[in-house]
């Protein structure tokens, strides 16, 4: 039983591999990418018919489409990748051994299987119910077998990752606390956990409902109960890319937390209150006061919303005080400037941090305020906005990570190294100006998951002004940027983990430890006992200057934005 | 250390806050208040607030009620399908039935007047979006909704769906006339 045992440390990296646990990171990583390229081939379909000048598809394909690329996406690429990370946070950042392997690998043959029932249940034509699957529109039993299938590899999979944490602690593989990334990753598997719990609450119902063995499911309900799983899914996302970007600045910068109370203070956060700012979802029902609807949004949301903000500091605050003690400490910004913009693992996270907080984050609490959400509740706007935040934010944040993983974890060189430096420009541009002409489309009243914009065949149509339907076709334009964007990054991955140059192992060193132990933790380099004093950098007693001019930027375009809504709200109907 | 090893401190929350995180919390965290006060704050000084007033209801019950509406007060059909007209009186209980795929009846409301609009839908959710005002509200099937709503300007509006709800979602669209106030 000692086989299971083994470690290599990366040479490049001195990052610590467990196998078995790399194994699982590889593959559940490689299902994550076969899913963005399902996912991204159904992505450039919907374009093209949401586009109004192309209509490529018939009606009933558009919404077959549709429902696949939702599916896909949001649910299997970004739990496969995060799956991943989770396992490479806990086993490789704690330099243990990943708990149960064999349980983590029954995780993931559910998650494939689950997956893919799901997809057949989907392209067999009868489960165009989209993702939110809102009942009594009705789905093939199969669609809910597929997604409950899914989510109980997922649990499965979060519970192997925590019982690492226990292997960590219990081995001594660590000093002190568990590094801030790990911690990041612990709450996105904790907000997992009760996600899958509420998906449970309302998935079961519902796949007996289509079996014929519950009669009846009140769609308010549904709609409550689903977006307990719906939204905070999503937030496992942020936590998971929050991670990740405190991730890349230490491998690219060797930043360090400005604050360690800071940073995992706000991650806490999002623990304590996402899960009921999932109420925000419901603001246009019926049937629920507004006592409920203000008190669960507004509380437990802007307190959510300011762990976000104080992480969209601390990231670029942690990366303008590694750059400056490295000498750029000129004027406000030569931190910034000098900064490897030629690196895709920089660049992405950057861009993915930067689109997440100002197109994400504002045009989220816009829609997440009682009142406003009645000027945008299912316009195109929403679609909008979580490409921002899903696209832009998790997606692109990954991207940049499995940059940094294909040398390090696949041990291959990057195929196209010039393709990848322009890849994360393409596709966070293209996927930036997606998002942003979607919300100009919803502001004017363009609904979402709509065939055709012209109504056509309807007794009485509307008609949206010209700017509607430029907005739309610039959409489609940008969509188009971002699909070659997308097909970029997935012919260079694919093409550098099957084809790509094996690195040269030198310094390759694989470990075998006796059966039960863990290698001694490596002596990290020393550390000052007081963090250091950060005396001579930065501008007026400030370290990070340059960041705190761009958060300032930042809550201005907020303010802003957010009043000029207001203003809107007030010239519409006085409604009660 | 950096944020993939070990914080230098065993016990992570003795460290102190940077200057710059202090300033900015205090910012963000003024700026979430502000944020937080606002809806409280229309509700009682503001116009547009979407109602609480629902009742649980079935398809034969509200279809009825909307059938009587219809039945007295249609002014005209329009379309080849003589979907009917229907003027209400001002500040009456009017009646909205969403299904697959139509509004029905159409409405014709006067400007500046004020309506109890009750909307519901018989078979899927649909979404009651106005256009080009831009509100939209989620309209279930066995909730009767009540929205208590005053159009400020004449015109030709659009009702469309903007609820998923299957194949010809995309024809499910319908009219809203509103007209200035008959002389008594």
């Amino acid at each position: 039983m000692a086989v299971n045992r083994n470690f290599r440390t990366c040479p490049s990296t001195g990052l610590v591999y467990h196998e078995p646990a790399e194994a699982l990171i590889r593959w559940n990583a490689v299902a994550g990418v076969v899913s963005l390229l399902v996912g991204g081939v159904l992505a450039l379909l919907v374009t093209l018919t949401r586009w109004p000048a192309v209509r490529l598809l018939p009606p009933d394909w558009f919404y077959l489409v549709l429902t696949a690329h939702g599916l896909d996406m949001l649910v299997f690429w970004i739990i496969f990748f995060e799956i991943a990370v989770l396992y490479f946070a806990a086993s490789t950042l704690l330099k243990c051994r990943l708990a149960t392997p064999k349980v983590a690998w029954v995780a993931f043959w559910l998650m494939i299987v689950g997956a893919i029932t799901n997809n057949v249940a989907v392209f067999k034509g009868d489960s165009s119910v989209m993702f939110t699957s809102y009942v009594p529109m009705g789905a093939h039993p199969l669609f809910y077998l597929g997604l409950i299938l899914f989510a109980v590899g997922a649990l499965v999979a979060c519970f192997v990752f925590f019982g690492t944490l226990v292997v960590g602690k219990s081995e001594k593989t660590y000093n002190g606390s568990i590094p801030l990334v790990t911690f990041g990753a612990v709450t996105a598997a904790i907000i997992a956990v009760f996600t899958i719990a509420a998906g449970a609450i309302i998935l079961i119902p519902t796949f007996m409902w289509s079996v014929g063995l519950v009669s009846h499911i009140d769609s308010l309900m549904y709609r409550t109960v689903w977006w307990a799983f719906g939204h905070s899914s999503q937030q496992i996302n942020v936590a998971a890319h929050v991670s990740v970007w405190y991730a890349i600045a230490a491998i690219v910068f060797g930043a360090k937390p400005m604050s360690e109370k800071v940073s995992r203070t706000a991650f806490v956060l999002y623990i304590l209150f996402l899960q009921l700012a999932s109420a925000h979802h419901l603001l246009a029902d019926p049937g629920l006061t507004s006592n409920w609807k203000i008190f669960n949004t507004s509380y437990a949301m802007y307190l959510a919303v300011l762990a976000s903000m104080v992480h969209g500091l601390t990231v670029p605050g942690a990366i303008e005080v590694a750059q400056r003690e490295k000498g750029f400490n000129k004027g406000l910004f030569e931190w910034l400037r000098k900064a490897p913009w030629g690196n895709p693992s920089f660049s992405g996270m950057f861009m993915s941090l930067v689109g997440f907080g100002f197109l994400g984050g504002i045009s989220g609490v816009m829609m997440g305020t009682e009142q406003l959400n009645l000027i945008i509740h299912n316009t195109i706007y929403v679609p909008g906005h979580f490409h921002a935040t899903v696209v832009v934010g998790t997606t692109l944040a990954f991207m940049a990570l499995t940059y940094f993983l294909i040398p390090t974890l696949f041990r291959r060189e990057l195929m196209f190294p010039a393709m990848a430096k322009w890849q994360t420009y393409v596709y966070g541009l293209g996927m930036m100006g997606f998002s942003v002409f979607m919300m100009g489309a919803g502001t004017l009243g363009v609904p979402r998951r709509h065939w055709d914009m012209a109504f056509s065949g309807a007794v009485l149509p509307h008609e949206f002004p010209g700017t509607a339907y430029l907005m739309m076709g610039l959409m489609a334009v940008s969509g188009i940027l971002a699909t070659v964007g997308g097909a970029m990054f997935l012919i260079n991955t694919v093409g550098s983990v099957f084809l790509g140059k094996k690195i040269q192992t030198p310094g390759f060193a694989r470990v075998s430890v006796k059966d039960g132990m863990a290698p001694a933790p490596t002596p990290e380099f020393a550390a000052p006992a007081v963090p250091a004093v950060h005396g001579s950098i930065g501008i007026g007693g400030f370290v990070a200057p340059g960041t705190f001019v761009l958060a300032m930027v930042f809550l201005t375009s907020f303010i802003l934005y957010y009043f000029v809504n207001w203003k809107y709200l007030s010239t519409v109907w006085p409604l009660k | 250390m950096s944020a993939i090893q070990s914080p230098p401190q065993r016990v992570w929350w003795k460290q102190p806050l940077d200057r710059v995180e202090g300033t900015w919390i205090v910012i963000a965290f003024v700026w979430c208040m502000v944020m937080f006060f606002m809806m409280p704050y229309w509700h009682v000084y503001g116009k547009q607030n979407l109602s609480n007033e629902a009742y649980r209801s079935t398809p034969e019950a509200f279809l009825a009620k909307a059938q009587a509406m219809v039945d007295k007060h249609t002014v005209r059909t329009v379309t080849e399908q003589n979907i009917p007209v229907v003027h209400p009186v001002p500040g009456a209980d009017v009646y909205l039935v969403a299904r697959l795929w139509q509004w029905w009846p159409v409405l014709e409301l006067e400007e500046g007047q004020t309506y109890r609009l009750h909307i519901m839908s018989t078979d899927w959710l649909h979404g009651f979006s106005l256009q080009p005002e831009n509100i939209n509200i989620q309209v279930h099937p066995g909730y009767e909704h009540v929205v208590t709503m005053t159009p400020t300007k004449e015109g030709t509006y659009s009702i469309i769906c903007n609820e998923y709800c299957g194949i010809n979602h995309h024809t499910m669209a319908s009219k809203l006339y509103v007209v200035k106030p008959k002389k008594q």
